[in-house]
C-alpha cells in the first residue's frame, strides 16, 4: 500500500511540487500578503471627524494627514534615526564579523556566534529596561564617566537641544545607544556569513597581485561582502522604522512613527491613519532597497 | 637588492612545521633564470607549501628563501615581484575579465590607456581576445585558467607560480593547455614554477623536476634524468611504473643484493632458454597475467615465489590473439646492464 502510494508520488513530481509547496505559498498568500493589502485598503479610508466612525470609501484624505508639519517631523526624526542607528551598527559590527569568520578557530567561532546571540535568548523587554537603568541620571555609566572626570563633556554633549536631555535616559543620545546594541546581533550574522563566502584564495590572489591590506578590504572584500551589509541593514533600518517601545521607554516625549501608529490604532481609534502612517516604512524601505540596487549592491550575488 | 645573475630562487635550509607536522623540512633549492621547475609530488609532500611560502602566503619556520639575490623571507606577498596563477583560479567574481587581468596594474596606479593596451595584448597571448566584459561565471573551465594566467603575467613578475593549474581540466583541455603553457613560458621567457601531482604532466612540460615526499626533495633533474636514473625507490615508484627487485633476485641477476629498479618497457621478453649477449642481464619466469591494451600489451611475470615484474611490449607485430596465449608459457626476461638503476637500501 505504501509502496504503492510512493510510486503514485514518484511518478508525479508536479504533485509533490504542489503538496510541498502549496500549504506554505497559502499561508504566505493570506496571512502575510493578506494582511498588508488589508493595510493597504484601510489606509485609504478616513475617519468622521466627528464620531470617529470609519468611513469605507476610497479617499486620499489620510495620506494627506500625514504630511502635517507634525507628522513629517516625525516621518524624519525616525527615519534619521534608523539611518544613523545603521551605519553605526555596520561600522561595529563589520570588524568584529570579519574576525569571526576570517580569523577565529572553528571552536572559537562557536562561542563567538553564540555570544553575539545570546542577548536575543532574553526578553527585548527585559533588556530595554536594563539599559534604562544603566543610562540612568544615578546610573552605572554616569558613574563611570564621573570616575574617567568626563561629566563636563556629558553634560555638554546632552545640551544639544535636538539629541540632548536631562539625562542619558531621557535623551535621543541614549535612544540612539540603545538602538545600536539592540539590533547589532541582526547586523553581524549577515555580514559574517558574506564574509564566509568569500573565498580565502581571493584575499591571497589581490595580496599576490600587488594590493596591500587596505586596499584589498577596498576592491575585494568590501564588495564581494556589500550584500551581506545591506541584508543586515534591512534589518536594523526597518526595525528601528517600526519600533514603538525604545522610544517610550528611554528619550524624550518626541514621537516616533511606532509610537505614532500604536497610539493612533489605540486611543485615537484611527485605524485608516495608523494604518497611512505604517504604509510611510514600507515605501521608505522599497526606495532604499531601489538605490541600493542602483549602487550594484546585489551585483556580486 | 636583485641580482639578474643569480638563481631565480634559492632555498637555504627551509623548513615549515605546522605544530608536530613537518610540512617542509630543511630544503635546499636553486632554481634557475627561465627554468619551467616543476614541483612534483604526492599530496602532503611539502611541494604547495613551498609554493606558498615563494608567494608570500606562508612563511618559513626556519631558513630563508631568495628571489634573485634578495632574501624575500619576511617579505609580505604584495611587495614580491613574483606572483600566483591558483588551483582554483581565484577570480574576482564582481569584476569582468578585463578587470581582473588588469588588476594587478590598477593596484600599482599604471595609466587607463596602458592598462588597456596591455589588457589587450595579454587578452591576446591566452587567446581570449573580445572576451574583456565577460564575467569570470561566464567562462568555461579552460577559460577561467587563461585569465588567471592573463592576471598574473600582466605584472611582468620575475616568477611566476603555478598551484597545479590543470588540475581541473578534462584530460583533452589538460593536454592542450601544457602544450600552450610551454609555448608562453617560451615567449615570455619568465621563470615557471609549477606545482603537480602528475608526473606525466611535470615530464612533460618541465626543464627540470623536483621529486618532494614527506617535506623533503627525494631528486631534482632533468625528465629523463628522473626517469631513467630514479635515485630512490619512491621516485622510482611515483614517477612512472618501476620494477624494484631486491635481496636474493637481485642477486642472482646482478650479483649483488643492492635493490635496483627497471622500468618495465626496458624489459624484452624472450622465449625460454633464448641465448642472451655479454650486455644483456636476464631472468626466468612465468607469464602470470596478460592484458591487451591495444597499443601495447602489460605481462605479469613471475620469476619468483610472490615476486612479479611487469614487462610492457608495444604490439608492433602481435595480435591480441598471440599475446593472449602467451599466459602460463615459460619465457626469459632480459635488458641492458645500463637499464638498471641502483636505488640503494
Amino acid at each position: 500500500m505504501l509502496t504503492r502510494a510512493s510510486t503514485f508520488l514518484y511518478q508525479r513530481p508536479r504533485l509533490i511540487l504542489f503538496l510541498l509547496l502549496g500549504p506554505p505559498m497559502i499561508y504566505m498568500a493570506v496571512v502575510y500578503l493578506g494582511s498588508l493589502f488589508l493595510l493597504l485598503v484601510n489606509s485609504f479610508y478616513s475617519i468622521d471627524d466627528f464620531s470617529g466612525v470609519i468611513i469605507r470609501e476610497f479617499t486620499l484624505k489620510t495620506y494627506t494627514q500625514l504630511f502635517t508639519p507634525a507628522n513629517r517631523e516625525i516621518f524624519v526624526r525616525t527615519a534619521s534615526m534608523a539611518a544613523v542607528v545603521t551605519f553605526v551598527d555596520a561600522l561595529i559590527a563589520f570588524p568584529l564579523a570579519y574576525y569571526i569568520a576570517k580569523f577565529s578557530s572553528p571552536k572559537l567561532k562557536t562561542w563567538l556566534l553564540i555570544a553575539v546571540t545570546i542577548p536575543l535568548w532574553s526578553s527585548y523587554l527585559v533588556r530595554v529596561y536594563a539599559w534604562k537603568l544603566i543610562l540612568a541620571k544615578e546610573g552605572i555609566l554616569s558613574w563611570f564617566i564621573n570616575l574617567l572626570h568626563l561629566d563636563g563633556a556629558l553634560a555638554w554633549l546632552l545640551s544639544f537641544e535636538t539629541i540632548g536631555g536631562s539625562s542619558l535616559a531621557l535623551s535621543p543620545i541614549g535612544m540612539f545607544i540603545v538602538f545600536v546594541y539592540i539590533w547589532l546581533p541582526y547586523m553581524i550574522i549577515p555580514i559574517q556569513t558574506a564574509l564566509e563566502r568569500v573565498p580565502g584564495s581571493l584575499l591571497d590572489a589581490s595580496s599576490d597581485l600587488g594590493a596591500n591590506p587596505l586596499q584589498t578590504f577596498r576592491n575585494v572584500i568590501l564588495p564581494l561582502s556589500f550584500p551581506g551589509v545591506v541584508a543586515g541593514s534591512i534589518f536594523t533600518f526597518s526595525l528601528t522604522l517600526g519600533d514603538f517601545i525604545i522610544p517610550g521607554v528611554l528619550g524624550n516625549s518626541k514621537f516616533f512613527i511606532g509610537q505614532a501608529v500604536y497610539s493612533y490604532q489605540g486611543t485615537a481609534g484611527n485605524i485608516p491613519l495608523a494604518a497611512a502612517m505604517t504604509i510611510g516604512p514600507v515605501v521608505i524601505m522599497i526606495v532604499y532597497l531601489l538605490v541600493a540596487r542602483r549602487l550594484g549592491a546585489f551585483d556580486a550575488l | 637588492m636583485t641580482n639578474p645573475s643569480a638563481p631565480a630562487i634559492r632555498f637555504d635550509q627551509v623548513s615549515r612545521y605546522f605544530g608536530e607536522v613537518k610540512a617542509v623540512d630543511h630544503v635546499d633549492l636553486e632554481i634557475g633564470d627561465g627554468e619551467f621547475f616543476s614541483m612534483l609530488g604526492p599530496s602532503g609532500s611539502g611541494k604547495t607549501t613551498c609554493l606558498r611560502m615563494i608567494a608570500g602566503f606562508d612563511r618559513p619556520t626556519s631558513g630563508h628563501i631568495h628571489l634573485y639575490g634578495q632574501d624575500v623571507s619576511d617579505l609580505p606577498p604584495y611587495e614580491r615581484d613574483v606572483n600566483t596563477v591558483f588551483q582554483d583560479y581565484a577570480l574576482f567574481p564582481h569584476m569582468n575579465v578585463g578587470d581582473n587581468i588588469a588588476y594587478g596594474l590598477m593596484i600599482r596606479k599604471v595609466s587607463k590607456p596602458e592598462r588597456m593596451k596591455r589588457m589587450d595584448e595579454m587578452l591576446d597571448l591566452v587567446k581570449l581576445s573580445g572576451y574583456a566584459g565577460r564575467k569570470p561565471s561566464q567562462l568555461s573551465g579552460g577559460q577561467r585558467q587563461r585569465v588567471a594566467l592573463a592576471r598574473a603575467l600582466i605584472n611582468h613578475p620575475k616568477v611566476l607560480l603555478l598551484d597545479e593549474p590543470l588540475g581541473a581540466l578534462d584530460l583533452k583541455l589538460r593536454q592542450q593547455m601544457q602544450v600552450e603553457l610551454k609555448s608562453i613560458q617560451k615567449r615570455v621567457g619568465i621563470t615557471f614554477i609549477f606545482v603537480t601531482h602528475d608526473q606525466e604532466e611535470a615530464l612533460t612540460m618541465s626543464d627540470r623536476i623536483a621529486v618532494f615526499s614527506e617535506g623533503r626533495i627525494e631528486q631534482v633533474g632533468t625528465p629523463a634524468e628522473i626517469y631513467e636514473r630514479p635515485a630512490s625507490a619512491f621516485v622510482a615508484g611515483f614517477v612512472g611504473t618501476s620494477n624494484l627487485i631486491s635481496g636474493d633476485v637481485a642477486k642472482r641477476i646482478t650479483g649483488s643484493d643492492q635493490t635496483f629498479s627497471i622500468r618495465p618497457e626496458k624489459i624484452h621478453l624472450g622465449s625460454s632458454g633464448a641465448e642472451i649477449d655479454g650486455n644483456m642481464v636476464s631472468i626466468d619466469g612465468v607469464v602470470r597475467d596478460v592484458v591487451y591494451l591495444g597499443l601495447y600489451t602489460r605481462y605479469l611475470v613471475q620469476i619468483d615465489q610472490g615476486n612479479d615484474l611487469v614487462v610492457i611490449e608495444q604490439n608492433l607485430k602481435s595480435t591480441s590473439m598471440d599475446v593472449l596465449s602467451a599466459k602460463g608459457q615459460k619465457v626469459r626476461l632480459h635488458w641492458h646492464k645500463d637499464h638498471i638503476s641502483r636505488v640503494g637500501g
